[in-house]
């Protein structure tokens, strides 16, 4: 209850019709609960969908499953960003033949490693009577267990029955009970059941006339969602309990996953998927203008926002939009150097004075070095970063006529970036576009193509004052909190982070779900735990629309080929 | 054992028996011309793409001769090594009809799925290497390779359709493990033992294929397409499985090449792209003579081009854009010094299959490639006067060495030539006004 009066405190003061709830404290917070938390719009819902793994949710999900100790250094090719995300990508994503070749190397690679000597020992939970030959009990005792996590779903009898058999006959075949097993293993690992997520609906007995997922659906989504990876024994077992199905239990477990460790792998996948940290995969500076750019500074930048977003807004709870204002993050070495601050051995918690122009994310160089050309600075890539990827918004691409006439002049020696793109602004065609980038991205002209501070360019002074959709400021902190105080910066969040646990942005007739979801959020105090929690547990996130099944005839089968007949060790 | 034939030899088995058999390399493997293998097979005519960013400039990149012996501008003088091994077709056309033009975008889509985007997210069909894969591909271990010298994985000009790209290799250490790894099955090869692992990993197969029959059969019309899509993938492995159980048959030009010590650095100036291109070059090369592949597309850079001169501030896009026009040159130059070494791989794209001897001549004798980019005036994101190459004979049915004028038609005649030289049977290809019919007949035997 602390809680419950906790967070409706703020509520209480600014809601006129409270005293019509009720007359004594009880009733006025119970009836209030309700008042305040305006009923979730209904929804009509989404197909289920069928996700591809990703490459981090591929690697969590194994790390979970056989430890830390798997050399898992993979790297599959990455889904195409849709609207807004490279998860929404993976709803409709293809799988080549030489993708698949991928899955098969790394799936044979990691089965390998699951039984190599040095794992065996506490990876398999069972030894067989002869290691140059089948043991159909320790195959299944290893299978049966591995199996529903790596699957996301129970396996019944004769679904273990075909792996055990599969171990069996590749043991018998290659004299080693181990590699039999790494073999079924590898199977699983190449199997659409683990490749695909897919999801499943059914009739919602709460709720005539709808459909909601399966339980083992919703396990994976929630487990997705919040870790980034499949679902544990603990998400499973609550699937097959159907607590997951009723509000009770489902609000147990989605308490349990936000208090998980995972949670914060996560967040990470979020966030760096909202940021497209993506970019920091091929991030790189011309050397001979940022010689000290290299390639721990690229690792270490990306590091330092994820280490700064975690802590503020999983571990400290903060306010979403105070991780554009906040002055605190963490340093490395090699970053010490870019931010011209004293190095410290390793990640240290470091806040920057009052007085710094660093203030906020925007100012990491993170945002502001991969936003930026190789060479030079870019207000136009700034703000267009800041706009789409912060703010939700689509700035439309150029037009292919562009009259370049002004920027041709060879006689014009711009020295600062605010000369050069003052051209855009003069330039009808370029200005509807470009009047909406480069003004905040001015903003953060004192910081170079790498993210470092400078008070002139060329010789001349910085002039960094700008505005963003109106509000004026003269400087980087200005932008800071006049970003901080738009309305679109929570409610992009909010729309990114529910089509990322969905699987893609609602319907169009859905949308009252995201009012109602920015409301909360904003009611609940801008936490990502909380707005976690919302989005987990609405109706939402759970109800889907009835599939129509393809009626596409199955593919053929192949003639049966000639068994290979190999024999090794014949006398 | 009086006589070893083939069959037994590719089985690898004797008498249940598994067998080590020493195969020697023999010219006695290709006919008396050189053109053919011994038992007949014709060598295989393979097909490739190359793709660059941002064009070139008219006035020093189009010579001014048409047909053979043209002339060679400054911004393609490095081309002399190889200008009579390719085509360079000048003055064509892409359609955008009553699409955008999409900038950096329209005009490579169109060039190689011949048809126009209607937004910067449409891949409106297949592109051409993979409807000529689909044609000429499924029998080797690779069904098509796809590699990239940007060092980015999104940087590619070959797609199954708009959400399946051809992701590229991008790490040449990677693409060597990939290509010549434990699992190459060298051709030439003394010994050849059959792995019982692939056999038991084959069988796994089967049960992974009736896995994913039974999901198709819930889903919904697109994600049926997507597991159609898987399951054709895994058909692929399975193939490929059981060619490492066959000895493969011996390939004169074939040789396992060194690994590289280790990866270039990431980064995009023009120096560490030209080699990174060198050593993807080189790889795919030695893929191609080793039969391991017959189709397979190399991208420069993006279409946008971020390729960087060292020290000076503009990447390649940007100072297209960006630079004047030299009143004296006539041309940007820093965005020709650009053009410049983006000729120069390619020259040594193409010259890298001319060092491989294969039967009489050359691997490139027996090769189509076709190089396309995005704009014809990439300052302006103009759509007519691209510039398009061939290179290579496609095993004698195509004529090299020519300056063609496309006289403003479809660009989209290149990829119809190419699909009608791979034995595509399509009596047309494109959309709308990209429509074609017409093959490039000038370059034809």
């Amino acid at each position: 209850m602390r809680s419950i009066f906790k967070s409706l405190g703020p509520v209480l003061l600014h809601r006129a019709g409270w005293a019509w709830c009720g007359t004594t404290l009880l009733a006025a917070v119970l009836v209030l609960a309700g008042c305040t938390k305006s009923p979730e719009p209904p929804v009509k819902g989404s197909p289920p969908h069928l996700r591809l793994i990703t490459t981090q949710q591929y690697i969590n999900t194994l790390s979970h499953v056989f430890g830390p100790s798997l050399h898992l250094e993979l790297r599959f090719p990455p889904m195409r960003r849709t609207d807004g995300l490279l998860e929404n990508g993976a709803s409709v994503a293809g799988v080549t033949a030489a993708q698949l070749e991928q899955f098969q190397r790394a799936a044979a690679g990691i089965a390998g490693q699951v039984v190599d000597e040095g794992h065996r020992e506490y990876l398999v939970p069972c030894k067989p009577a002869d290691k140059e030959a089948a043991d159909k009990a320790c195959a299944t005792e290893f299978l049966s267990r591995i199996g529903p996590i790596l699957r996301r779903r129970p396996m019944t009898p004769a679904d273990t029955q075909v792996f055990v058999d599969q171990a069996g006959v590749a043991a018998e075949k290659v004299k080693d009970f181990y590699s039999g097993l790494a073999i079924a293993l590898e199977g699983m690992l190449i199997s659409p059941e683990f490749l695909f997520v897919e999801e499943k609906g059914e009739p919602d007995p709460d709720n005539a006339g709808h459909y909601r997922l399966d339980a083992y659906s919703l396990a994976s989504r929630l487990s997705f969602f919040l870790w980034n990876a499949g679902p544990d024994d603990q998400v499973l077992k609550a699937a097959a309990s159907g607590d997951i199905q009723t509000s009770r239990g489902r609000a147990r477990l989605v308490d349990a996953m936000l208090a998980s460790p995972r949670l914060e792998d996560g967040m990470r996948a979020f966030f760096d998927d909202m940021f497209a940290f993506d970019d920091f995969d091929t991030l790189s500076k011309d050397a001979t203008v940022y010689p000290f750019f290299t390639g721990v500074t690229v690792a270490d930048a990306r590091e330092q926002t994820l280490r700064t977003v975690i802590d503020q807004l999983i571990v400290k709870k903060k306010d979403y939009r105070d991780l554009f204002t906040t002055r605190e993050t963490f340093i490395s070495p090699a970053l010490a150097a870019l931010y011209n601050i004293p190095a410290s051995p390793g990640w240290q918690p470091y806040e920057f004075p009052a007085d710094s122009p660093r203030m906020g994310m925007l100012t990491q160089i993170s945002f502001l070095a991969v936003h930026a050309h190789p060479g030079r600075s870019s207000p136009t890539r700034r703000g267009k970063a800041l706009r789409e990827l912060l703010l939700c918004q689509t700035v439309p691409n150029p037009p292919p006529n562009v009259d370049f006439s002004a920027l041709e002049n060879p006689d014009a020696h711009y020295k600062t970036q605010r000369e050069r793109v003052a051209v855009h602004l003069k330039n009808a065609t370029c200005a509807g576009c470009h009047k909406i980038m480069d003004p905040m991205g001015l903003a953060l002209e004192n910081f170079d193509g790498a993210g470092r501070y400078r008070a002139t360019e060329g010789g001349a002074p910085i002039d960094t004052s700008g505005n963003l959709d109106g509000k004026q400021f003269p400087n980087v902190q200005g932008l800071a909190q006049a970003l901080h105080d738009s309305p679109t910066l929570p409610s992009c969040l909010v729309s990114r982070m529910y089509s990322y646990g969905a699987g893609g942005v609602p319907p169009p007739v859905d949308r009252p779900m995201l009012t109602y979801l920015n409301k909360r959020f904003a009611d609940e105090g801008y936490r990502i735990p909380d707005l976690l929690k919302t989005i987990a547990l609405s109706n939402s996130f759970s109800q889907v629309t009835k599939i129509q099944p393809s009626m596409a005839p199955l593919p053929q089968d192949e003639p049966a080929k000639p068994q290979q007949q190999v024999t090794l060790n014949q006398p | 054992m009086s006589k070893l034939t083939r069959r037994r030899v590719l089985r690898g088995m004797v008498g249940g028996v598994a067998v080590t058999v020493g195969l020697p390399i023999l010219d006695c493997f290709l006919n008396e011309n050189g053109t053919a293998w011994a038992n007949g097979e014709a060598m295989p005519v393979r097909f490739g793409t190359w793709g660059w960013g941002l064009s070139m400039n008219k006035a020093i990149f189009v010579p001014k001769k048409y047909g053979a012996g043209f002339d060679l501008p400054e911004e393609i003088a490095m081309l002399a090594p190889i200008r009579d091994h390719i085509n360079l077709i000048t003055n064509t056309q892409a359609y955008r009809d009553n699409y955008q033009n999409l900038c950096h975008y329209t005009g490579w889509v169109i060039s190689r799925t011949g048809a126009a985007p209607k937004d910067q997210k449409d891949i409106p069909g297949e592109t051409v290497d993979v409807t000529i894969a689909n044609q000429i591909g499924r029998s080797t271990r690779f069904k098509s390779l796809t590699a990239t010298a940007t060092g980015d994985v999104r940087s590619t000009f070959s797609y199954e359709n708009v959400n399946t790209p051809n992701a590229p290799d991008w790490s040449p250490l990677q693409f060597y493990t990939r290509l010549f790894g434990p699992e190459f099955p060298d051709p030439n090869a003394p010994t050849f033992t059959p792995d019982p692992h692939v056999i038991a990993r084959r069988s796994v197969l089967s049960g992974v294929l009736d896995e994913t029959k039974g999901m198709m059969r819930d889903v919904s019309a697109a994600d049926r397409a997507r597991l159609d899509q898987y399951f054709t993938g895994l058909r692929h492995l399975e193939m490929q499985f059981d060619q490492r159980l066959e000895k493969p048959k011996p390939i004169a030009s074939c040789q396992r090449i060194k690994a590289p010590e280790k990866d270039p650095p990431m980064g995009l100036d023009a120096d560490g792209v030209a080699v990174r291109h060198r050593m993807m070059t080189d790889l795919l090369v030695m893929a191609v003579a080793c039969d391991q592949t017959r189709v397979f597309n190399m991208a420069y850079s993006n279409a946008q081009a971020s390729t960087i001169k060292p020290g000076y501030e503009k990447p390649h896009h940007t100072d297209t854009h960006e630079e004047p026009v030299d009143p004296k040159l006539g041309y940007q130059p820093n965005a020709s010094w650009f053009t410049r070494r983006a000729m120069e791989s390619w020259a040594y794209f193409v010259e890298a299959f001319t060092k491989i001897k294969e039967g009489d001549g050359t691997l490139l004798d027996n090769v189509m490639i076709m190089a396309t980019t995005d704009h014809g005036y990439a300052r302006v994101h103009s759509l007519d006067g691209m510039p398009q190459f061939t290179a290579g004979r496609a095993g004698g049915k195509l004529k090299t060495g020519l300056h063609i004028d496309a006289n403003n038609t479809a660009g989209t005649r290149l990829g119809y030539t190419a699909m009608r030289v791979m034995g595509v049977d399509r009596p047309s290809w494109g959309t709308n006004s990209n429509n074609t019919s017409k093959e490039i007949s000038e370059i034809l035997t």
